[in-house]
């Protein structure tokens, strides 16, 4: 119990599960941005890996670091655009087609760090965005550093939430956005171009993605590795759900889940050896399991979400 | 632009909406080869020599396509009564791990006893684990999607445990590498000097048995209808959760098979990198086949020949092996919409 204690008490802690917290952040907010307006996005993993990896590259061929997250962002939409353009346009499987964006998105990036990069051994580096404490707020005891002595990824990310929910319950669009995921006849006959909302969705929430994937590279770990997303995009779905497709709960969830992945990190120093360590790596897998399993009996998804529109037809 | 849903799909239109998407997915992959700065006519001529230019070239290509046969019958399966199994990927390791377990200690002196026991294990181990997903879906309503997937990342910390732990091999000297199974329990080679072996057999026995049972059976009537309409299906008195449960066996027990084929075929033993993501590629597989299971047979050996012919044309012309990722991605999205001008008519008004 001291060990709990000891780890629940140091500062260290809880900046760590702001940190852990933050890539889950943007790639919730990206998802239940695409669900909201009916279209499930299977390619947030393989859009974080190309939003880590064209973030990065920017940076490391000179781009300045804000350059390198426009270009993710860029690259992320872009993919948006094609899922978009298969499900919402064609109204093919948003499943099928989610898993073919992923498929294609990872392979582009690979290919494209191999094609650059055809010799390096151990990944090249860059400097990455520093903290930046934020006057007052930044001296509450455990809270301070933790929420307010992060990157500027960071405060974006807490930025976005509060944006995203707004755009979402106060304004015309964020009603246009619901209503094209609830009930997509009744917005096509309120004058709303279903089309339109839904491919505008997919391609911010994409946006969002590919923000999370930069984060890795620019603010966490400041290179690219192979197979460095790690189910990361998987894990914003469940957290989708866990959030009731609210973006206050999204935080929320998102906040909970790198407590619970920087306390594990931290047990397993303390324990040791006792208990092998791939253990302690399938817990957050295991973990987002059980969320999905807790919220299950009162889950209301979107109605319309995986639902083709097809003007017109019934 | 309006679609009309066809009222059958023609021959022509199954045969060729497939082939359309190959062509195009080969054609697009003209970009990335250009990004990488090599003659265009050289690399496709280097690709289709690697796969398809020599006898070797052929066993190597079949080779591959056995796991990709056994994983996309796996998939073709499951996706027919929409049960949206992602975790191919993770059930091949289940099945591999099985494999090793039975058949570390040679407790039979025939290959008899000894193969059919690790493939009825293996098999066993892949459906036990799409099981909990599917019940967790058919009981309380959790989406299968991304339980399958996160238990592929579950599967393969667990493989990566026992190969360190447990079922490592002593003589490994540290490297994490599981015991290897018994000579009685090694599948027989098909060709000399060639790694073609005998789990392309049962690969394609699978997919017989596997169309016999969709086409012909109340079985496969069942999960045909539960697929096309839960609802409808549910009123003719089907019972949904019986009809998932049966899908999760033979769909887990075929992805299983696949891992059992690779250790007892290909390797000996299991490792970490045992498969290049033959589970998500099955997904190819099992679209470009049009989820007809003996199709499946012909799309495995497509998708294994772009695996075999881009990683052949890579080390000749120093070009990555991700190509071949990118083009078996590139097929799936050109079959997505071939398949649809396959279903529909386009009338543009």
């Amino acid at each position: 119990m001291g060990e709990v204690v000891d780890i629940l008490l140091a500062v260290s802690f809880w900046v760590a599960a702001v940190r852990i917290a933050t890539p889950l952040i943007f790639g919730t907010l990206g998802e239940l941005i695409c669900e909201r307006a009916g279209v499930l996005n299977l390619g947030i993993e393989g859009i974080f890996t190309v939003g880590a990896m064209t973030g990065w590259m920017a940076v490391y061929q000179g781009m300045g670091l804000w350059g390198g997250v426009l270009v993710a962002v860029g690259v992320g939409m872009g993919f948006g655009l094609l899922h978009a353009g298969f499900t919402v346009g064609l109204g093919v499987s948003q499943h099928v087609t989610g898993i073919g964006i992923t498929l294609l998105a990872s392979s582009a990036a690979y290919f494209t760090y191999r094609t650059v990069l055809p010799d390096v051994t151990s990944p090249p580096r860059i400097e990455p965005f520093e903290p930046i404490a934020i006057p007052v707020l930044v001296d509450i005891p455990l809270i301070g550093p933790a929420l307010f002595n992060q990157t500027a990824l960071t405060y974006l990310a807490f930025v976005s939430v509060i944006v995203t929910a707004w755009v979402l319950y106060r304004t015309p669009l964020g009603l246009a956005v619901r209503a094209v995921g609830e009930n997509p006849a009744a917005a096509e006959a309120q004058g709303i171009s279903v089309v339109a909302v839904r491919t505008g969705a997919v391609a911010v929430g994409s946006g969002f993605m590919a923000l999370g994937g930069a984060f890795l590279t620019m603010s966490a770990f400041n290179a690219f590795f192979f197979e460095m997303v790690g189910g990361r995009g998987w894990i914003c779905i469940a957290l989708v759900v866990f959030a009731s497709w609210q973006p206050g709960k999204a935080l929320l969830g998102a906040f909970l889940f790198g407590a619970f992945d920087a306390f594990q990190v931290r047990l397993q120093q303390s324990i040791g050896a006792a208990i092998p360590y791939q253990v302690f790596l399938m817990l957050p897998y295991l973990l987002s399991i059980l969320a999905l399993i807790l919220v299950s009996r009162r889950a209301a998804y979107p109605r319309a979400l995986m639902v083709p529109y097809r003007k017109g037809e019934r | 632009m309006r679609l009309e849903p066809r009222e059958s799909t023609g021959l022509a239109l199954r045969v060729g909406a497939p082939a359309s998407a190959i062509v195009a997915a080969l054609l697009l992959a003209a970009i990335p080869l250009g990004f990488a700065g090599v003659s265009l006519i050289a690399a496709y001529y280097e690709m289709f020599n690697g796969a398809l230019g020599s006898v070797f070239a052929l066993t190597e290509t079949l080779t591959r396509a056995t796991p990709l046969i056994l994983t996309g019958l796996a998939v073709t399966a499951a996706f027919r009564a929409k049960l949206w199994n992602i975790g191919a990927e993770g059930q091949l390791y289940a099945g591999a791990l099985a494999a090793v377990v039975i058949a570390s200690y040679a407790w039979s002196s025939s290959p008899f006893v000894m193969i059919p026991a690790m493939m009825v294990a293996g098999a066993a181990a892949g459906a036990a684990l799409l099981l909990v997903p599917t019940l967790l879906k058919t009981k309380l309503g959790v989406d299968e999607v991304v339980t399958t997937l996160l238990l592929n990342f579950v599967m393969l910390l667990f493989v990566s445990m026992m190969v360190e732990g447990p079922l490592q091999d002593p003589m490994s000297m540290g490297w994490p590498q599981s015991e290897p199974i018994v000579d009685e329990a090694v599948l027989p080679t098909l060709v000399a000097r060639t790694r073609l072996h005998a789990g392309l057999i049962i690969a394609l026995v699978a997919a017989i048995l596997l169309s016999l049972l969709i086409n012909r059976t109340r079985w496969g009537l069942e999960m045909r209808a539960v697929g096309a309409n839960a609802d409808a299906a549910r009123f003719a008195g089907m019972k949904i959760g019986r009809v998932m449960v049966m899908t999760a066996v033979i769909s887990g027990g075929l992805a299983g098979l696949a891992g059992v084929s690779e250790v007892a075929g290909v390797r000996g033993y299991v490792t970490l990198d045992l498969s290049p993501g033959y589970g998500y590629a099955g997904i190819v597989v099992a679209m470009l086949a049009q989820l007809s299971a003996l199709g499946v047979v012909i799309s495995a050996i497509f998708i294994a020949a772009v695996f075999v012919g881009a990683d052949s044309m890579g080390r000749a012309m120093g070009v990555s092996s991700y190509l071949a990722d990118l083009i078996v991605a590139l097929s799936l999205l050109t079959m997505l919409v071939a398949g649809l001008v396959a279903r529909y008519r386009i009338r543009w008004a």
